[in-house]
């Protein structure tokens, strides 16, 4: 695994920029940017899952959906597949579509309430292909039954499921048109532990069956543990650490990897009790204001005097794992 | 839903009751009196035979009682033999008079209805015609000049009052520019070209005035409706399924967004028509609401009865209406 340089690249995203302006004053100056995606580079190889992870508001949805072309990048380059889709038009997006697919965080609000679920499912191909209408139920019955939801509720409305089977939903609407890439934003954060797992489990048998590559966006550390190939760490807008999934659990490079390591709960009692956590003090810092030098100098356990005012550069510190730190770089 | 409509309905029977009670006694502590547009030369004697000949010196719940058995008995029996020609029972029963002009108000009803349907109709439906593209616009492009105009003018016509917005019209296209007649005249009768494009110039400035407050209103509710359908994540997943923007917008969104506006649409029938009244007063359509004026004016108690009578039967009616609807165009909505 830790070899990839023999794999395809599917997606590749370089100096990836997500800047929302801030307007404020009478007349609505743009006085700042809310840097929520800033200047993010990663690749995602064929058939692998690539966990990103971060606490709640570093940019991890952001980033997921600017890969996407659902919201408009501020900079920076996106291959999806070959063909270049960074600066695309909607109008030249929508072919692409097909290719690459989401799964969203909320299975209730991202369902149209007043439509049936064959719409929901159907829809896609309504537009994308030219099946005739007995064909397009035979490709919704049988997604339905990909994702393990009865035929017999095609006729009813998102409201009337539970979580975990709206998820199912998402999901089959997301795999409509045989896309190659998902990106799945915290598929399960809204569900159940018992119904994450089911969901989980067949997000991976999907990916067997059909070879799907995905970009699996959650803040379950363990979860992602499972699921992912490798792994990325962000921080306040920036990738921080990039690594196959088991060196980066057994070994983190970075400090805010370890620290944010080291506060995934312990189930052992007299394990939790002796843990040596890293602590970290102070705030993350507000995305329209970052700090000079490295985003993490603020809160760093082991900062550096030149964290202060050099940016550390993201680069490669062992074969297979990237990682931004000036402490790495020594 | 049928058993839901159904046991509406049948709520609706001690509601109105209980609103013509309201609306009794309300008019008979009115200080208004029938004889007193009548000359003082007549003596306080004559005065009281002509009160007692209309049948008020009667105690309140007999009149009550009456107004009741002859408006919810008689009168639909009248009407049902009016439109089959069917007669029932050998003799005439009573019609609910007016005590101005002597004649049924039923009648007088179905004479000056058409002329505010047609009028307070056609603004309602030019203001819904302009308020919904207004208000999808100026969400769909928020604070964008467009949608800032659109604020500004619908800010001005919710809060400048018909009967100023009326005048002013008045003064500028009848008086200064001399486009269009100050007075709307029913008698006019549409033959030919010519004669359409008469009403078309007479019917324009209270259908402007009329349009322009009800899509200042309805322009409001559709923009606010639509902006809280545009952040929602189904929009997001509409835009990833690769529909063009058209598609997400008119048939997504709009579509969710339209179910409170149309509750709104059907609540605001009912004011089409009573709420016309002044409108109708400043361009001088003799429609219902100017009925209504002349009957409070005059006294004229059984005429102001029925009408707001019948004004409350359509508010509730159109609550029921929106209710309806509401469950038929929101899946998530069920009664039964």
């Amino acid at each position: 695994m830790l070899d990839h340089s023999d794999r395809n690249k599917l997606v590749s995203v370089s100096g990836l920029k997500m800047y929302f302006p801030i307007h404020t004053g009478l007349m609505q100056r743009h006085t700042g940017d809310v840097k929520a995606v800033d200047d993010v580079s990663f690749d995602i190889f064929e058939g692998e899952t690539l966990g990103l992870v971060g606490e709640s508001g570093c940019g991890k949805s952001t980033c997921g959906r600017a890969v996407l072309r659902l919201y408009e990048p501020t900079e920076g380059s996106i291959n999806m597949g070959g063909t270049e889709i960074g600066k695309s038009t909607p109008r030249e997006l929508r072919p692409m579509r097909p290719f690459m697919q989401m799964v969203f965080q909320d299975p209730q609000a991202s369902l149209n309430p007043r439509m049936t679920v064959a719409d929901i499912v159907g829809e896609p191909l309504q537009e994308h292909t030219d099946l005739k209408r007995e064909d397009r139920l035979a490709r919704i019955y049988e997604l339905m039954d990909a994702v393990g939801l009865n035929r017999d509720f095609a006729h009813r409305y998102p409201h009337e499921f539970s979580g975990g089977q709206r998820q199912r939903i998402g999901i089959a609407r997301a795999l409509a048109l045989n896309p190659k890439f998902i990106v799945c934003d915290e598929p399960i954060a809204a569900l159940d532990v018992s119904i994450q797992a089911q969901v989980v489990n067949l997000l991976e048998d999907l990916q067997k069956e059909f070879g799907l590559t995905y970009l699996f966006i959650s803040h379950d550390l363990s979860m992602v543990r499972h699921i992912a190939d490798r792994v990325a760490v962000m921080y306040l807008g920036k990738i921080v650490e990039l690594a196959p999934r088991d060196g980066l659990y057994d070994d983190p490079k970075h400090p805010y990897t370890q620290a944010l390591l080291s506060a995934v709960p312990e189930p052992d009692p007299t394990a939790h009790d002796s843990a040596e956590r890293t602590i970290l003090t102070g705030d993350v810092p507000s995305p329209s204001n970052p700090p000079q030098g490295c985003n993490f100098c603020t809160r760093c356990p082991q900062v550096l005097d030149r964290c202060r005012s050099e940016e550390p550069e993201f680069r490669e510190v062992e074969p297979g794992r990237f990682a931004a730190c000036h402490r790495l770089n020594e | 839903m049928l058993t839901y409509t159904i046991r509406r309905l049948l709520i609706a029977i001690p509601t109105l009751l209980f609103i013509s009670l309201i609306i009794f006694l309300i008019l008979d502590l009115a200080p208004s009196d029938p004889t007193a547009s009548l000359p003082l030369t007549i003596p306080p004697e004559v005065r009281a035979e002509i009160r007692a000949s209309l049948g008020l010196d009667e105690p309140v719940h007999i009149r009550f009682g009456l107004w009741l058995y002859q408006f919810f008995v008689n009168e639909p029996i009248n009407l049902i033999e009016q439109w089959t020609g069917a007669s029932f029972g050998e003799e005439s029963r009573p019609r609910v008079v007016s005590w101005q002009t002597r004649s049924p108000v039923v009648d007088l009803i179905a004479q000056r209805m058409p002329q505010t349907l047609w009028v307070v109709g056609t603004s309602y439906v030019v203001g819904i015609l302009i308020a919904v593209p207004i208000g999808v616009i100026s969400a769909y492009r928020q604070y964008s000049w467009f949608d800032q105009l659109g604020t500004f003018i619908s800010m001005l016509g919710f809060s400048v009052p018909t009967f100023f917005t009326g005048v002013l019209f008045i003064v500028i296209f009848s008086v200064q520019l001399g486009w269009f007649p100050s007075v709307y005249d029913t008698t006019h009768v549409v033959t030919d070209f010519a004669s359409f494009w008469v009403q078309i110039k007479q019917i324009i400035m209270p259908v402007m005035v009329l349009g322009l407050f009800n899509a200042s209103q309805i322009s409001r509710f559709m923009r606010a409706s639509m902006l809280d359908n545009l952040n929602q994540d189904y929009v997001r997943t509409a835009r990833a399924k690769g529909l063009s923007e058209q598609v997400v917008v008119l048939v997504h969104v709009l579509r969710n967004s339209m179910i409170p506006v149309v509750t709104v649409i059907a609540l605001g029938v009912p004011q089409v028509f009573g709420g016309a009244i002044i409108t109708e007063q400043v361009f001088k359509v003799n429609g219902l609401g100017h009925l209504l004026i002349g009957a409070i004016q005059g006294g004229d108690i059984p005429t102001v009865q029925t009408l707001t009578f019948i004004f409350a039967f359509l508010i509730v009616l159109f609550n029921l209406i929106a209710d309806v609807l509401y469950g038929i165009l929101d899946p998530r909505i069920r009664y039964d």
